[in-house]
């Protein structure tokens, strides 16, 4: 054990003193001072923090739910859909929501099988979003819905009238791949909290302690129930990956299987997969860093280490998305067709093309200029900014590639423009307000560090003296049963 | 449906538009919109783009100056033998009627997502973005043969499948077969210069076997493979 690790001399300590405080794996304290410091930030349901859930549960109640409702009682007309535009800032949403909703899994299914120590004290953090970006993007197939009162059509259910619905729709893909994810997906989220839950149970009192009780499935800390846990995270965290990454290429073929130039393009599965990590990977930027200035003793488990390792992530993945970009743009161009051009023109030089140019901006040029510096990515508020930027850049990506492709058709009588009404914008806001409401909710009741699965980490980062030199050491060996 | 109904092979109903005849008048339109109660949404949402008529007349400038010409295009739905509409519903409420070779729009299973407009390369389809009133006098003609549609879901032109049922109906009475021209949808029956032209497509003999023939056919995008039902007959200086 490290702590029982002794330095020789006084530059020796220095060294390991600034290890430590890079390194939150080599910090070590013990599960007794972690539990604390995390029941601590769980249970500081302050004033400020009843203030915030009340204004924010109210705001979403009027911006999305009643806004919503209003627009069933009076038609969707109130948006500002129309022909040829029949999609607008609700599919963008919808997509906007589906790609948040991915960096929860890669940043912990794909981290974990790859062994990225980094990723430990955030994962939950990450699936937390995953599962509530899911909440928000499941609500616009409902909200676009002319007749939402009539969803369960959707549905496969046995009926009267043996009306079944339409296996060769995307739609109904997109309906069960989604429904698969947030299935999926919040196993995955749950399975690493029973643990969690275990020791907040025997942390608490009152309605706490039931309600974590409950949720612990009567977890006791056996070897069995570890060996048993650690192999079902180990299934679910391969598992989960095709599943994530099948779930936003069915939501790209909702586009790329139409008979829409713009949007019938072969990359469209990739390309959409890598946007959705482009923004959700963003994203986690954002809420790592709000965690941190929001919730006690967050500074100790989420370091700059940690946005600096995501930064490096986002660097690559924005580099990816461009090079899908570059894919999907210029090929397209070369094909020469003559629509096609006319929506590359409209892109680039027509009304969208500020949000065009938006997106090319904040995708490509800013966090390529901007992630190479190493005390850029270790400034975590430089990284909350950039993760805005990112999303906003994404956002403006769904915007023109679901508008921007439908203003534009194969007979020029069929061109059109489309800008977003009060109503659309009140609920795009509300869904926004949504998850930040659920998100501050949890905040304050679940575990939003995964404290075994640092102390997991802290245990296999040792010191190691070579010759003069002290050196941290990691095991990653799997045990053999 | 090879012996299915008792006939050799069912009708196959298909529309022949000249254009060279088609002046723009709009009483095609006009005929539409009464027929098939279409819905009035007022001259500022119309402007919005949100006009319901199953039927639009596509116009297009050419030349300028003293040579400047305008054409007409009448386009509806164009009842695709191979339609892109169809399988994008996720709830069948668009799909293909095998008996009459049409695309039916079952109003009361759609749920409103769309999907079909966007996929439509004609854009044909409307949507109900409110429950719209008629104003008076409009109230008064409702057609009692056609459906009046609620908001939230889409719409498109159906061949006036009532006229055509109505039609098979009577010969049916009467013992014999729709003759010829019996059936006429709205915009047929209204233009003023026979522009339009409506008939069973296996018949060898129909106006509209003998109309087609011409080397002036054409069917919209038919590169697109959607197999229109609709053909039109090129108008102006003809560049073959």
């Amino acid at each position: 054990m490290s702590s029982e690790f002794h330095p020789r001399n006084e530059a020796e300590a220095r060294h390991i003193e600034a290890l430590k405080q890079e390194h939150l794996l080599l910090d070590h304290k013990t599960r007794a001072e972690m539990n604390d410091m995390v029941m601590e930030a769980v249970e500081d349901t302050s004033r400020e923090w009843k203030i915030a859930v009340t204004v924010l549960g109210l705001v979403t109640a009027v911006t999305l739910f009643g806004a919503w409702g209003y627009m069933m009682l009076n038609g969707l007309g109130l948006a500002g859909i129309r022909r040829p535009i029949y999609w607008g800032l609700f599919i963008v949403s919808f997509v906007f929501w589906i790609g948040i909703s991915h960096a929860g899994t890669f940043v912990s299914a794909i981290l974990r099988v790859f062994k990225a120590e980094f990723r430990r004290p955030f994962t939950r953090a990450a699936e937390l979003m995953t599962t509530f970006g899911l909440a928000a993007a499941g609500l616009y197939p409902l909200v676009h819905l002319g007749r939402t009162w009539r969803f369960y059509w959707m549905m496969p259910y046995p009926n009267q009238r043996w009306l079944w619905p339409n296996w060769r729709s995307p739609l109904l893909w997109d309906f069960f791949a989604i429904n698969t994810y947030l299935i999926g997906s919040t196993l995955y989220l749950y399975l690493p909290l029973i643990p969690d839950m275990a020791m907040a149970r025997d942390r608490s009192t009152g309605w706490r302690r039931a309600v974590y009780g409950l949720l612990a499935l009567g977890w006791r800390g056996t070897e069995q129930e570890w060996k048993n846990l650690q192999k079902a995270i180990q299934i679910f965290a391969w598992a989960i990956i095709p599943v994530m990454f099948s779930v936003h290429t069915i939501v790209s073929w909702d586009f790329a299987v139409a008979m829409k130039l713009g949007w019938h393009s072969t990359i469209f599965g990739p390309y959409f997969i890598i946007g959705a990590l482009l923004s959700g990977i963003a994203a986690v930027n954002v809420v790592l860093f709000t965690v941190r200035a929001t919730t006690k003793n967050m500074r100790y488990f989420i370091r700059p280490e940690h946005f600096d390792a995501l930064g490096k992530l986002l660097l690559i993945i924005s580099l990816s998305w461009a090079y899908f970009f570059f894919n999907e743009f210029i090929l397209e161009w070369y094909g020469g067709e003559h629509t096609i051009k006319e929506i590359l023109k409209f892109y680039m030089f027509g009304d969208i093309a500020p949000v065009w140019w938006t997106m090319v901006t904040c995708n490509v040029f800013i966090p390529g200029l901007l992630l190479w510096n190493r005390k850029f990515r270790r400034t975590p508020w430089l990284m909350f900014i950039m993760g805005i930027v990112v999303n906003i850049g994404m956002f403006a990506e769904r915007y023109v590639i679901v508008t921007g492709a439908l203003s534009r058709n194969r007979f020029p009588f069929d061109w059109g423009w489309y800008e977003p009404k009060l109503v659309e914008i009140s609920i795009v806001f509300g869904t926004f307000m949504l998850f930040l409401f659920l998100y501050t909710l949890a905040a304050r009741f679940l575990p939003l560090i995964p404290v075994w699965e640092v102390e997991e980490g802290q245990h296999s980062h040792t010191w190691r003296r070579i010759g003069k030199a002290v050196l941290p050491a990691v095991s990653d060996l799997e045990s053999l049963d | 449906m090879a012996g299915g109904n008792g006939h050799e092979e069912h009708t196959k109903w298909v529309m022949v538009i000249d254009l060279d005849r088609c002046n723009g008048c709009g009483a095609c339109v006009t005929a539409c919109a009464m027929e098939n109660n279409v819905a009035f949404v007022g001259e500022e949402e119309n402007a919005y783009g949100r006009g319901m008529h199953w039927l639009r007349l596509q116009r297009y400038w050419e030349g300028e100056g003293d040579d400047l010409r305008v054409r007409y295009i009448p386009t509806m739905c164009q009842q695709c033998s191979n339609a892109p509409c169809e399988p994008v519903c996720p709830v069948y409420a668009t799909l293909h009627s095998e008996a009459e070779e049409l695309n039916l729009q079952v109003y009361n299973r759609c749920i409103g997502t769309r999907y079909c407009a966007n996929n439509c390369p004609y854009v044909a389809r409307t949507f109900n973005w409110f429950d719209y009133e008629w104003p008076e006098p409009l109230n008064f003609q409702l057609n009692p043969d056609v459906t009046v549609r609620r908001r939230g879901i889409m719409e498109k032109c159906t061949f006036c499948i009532q006229r055509i049922r109505r039609a098979e109906e009577d010969a049916k009475a009467e013992g014999r077969e729709v003759y010829d021209g019996e059936v006429q949808p709205a915009c047929a029956q209204a233009c003023p210069t026979e522009a339009i032209v409506f008939g069973n497509w296996r018949d060898p003999n129909s106006r509209v076997r003998q109309l087609a023939a011409s080397e002036r056919a054409f069917k919209l995008e038919e590169a697109l493979g959607t197999e229109p039902k609709v053909i039109y007959l090129a108008g102006g200086r003809h560049e073959f």
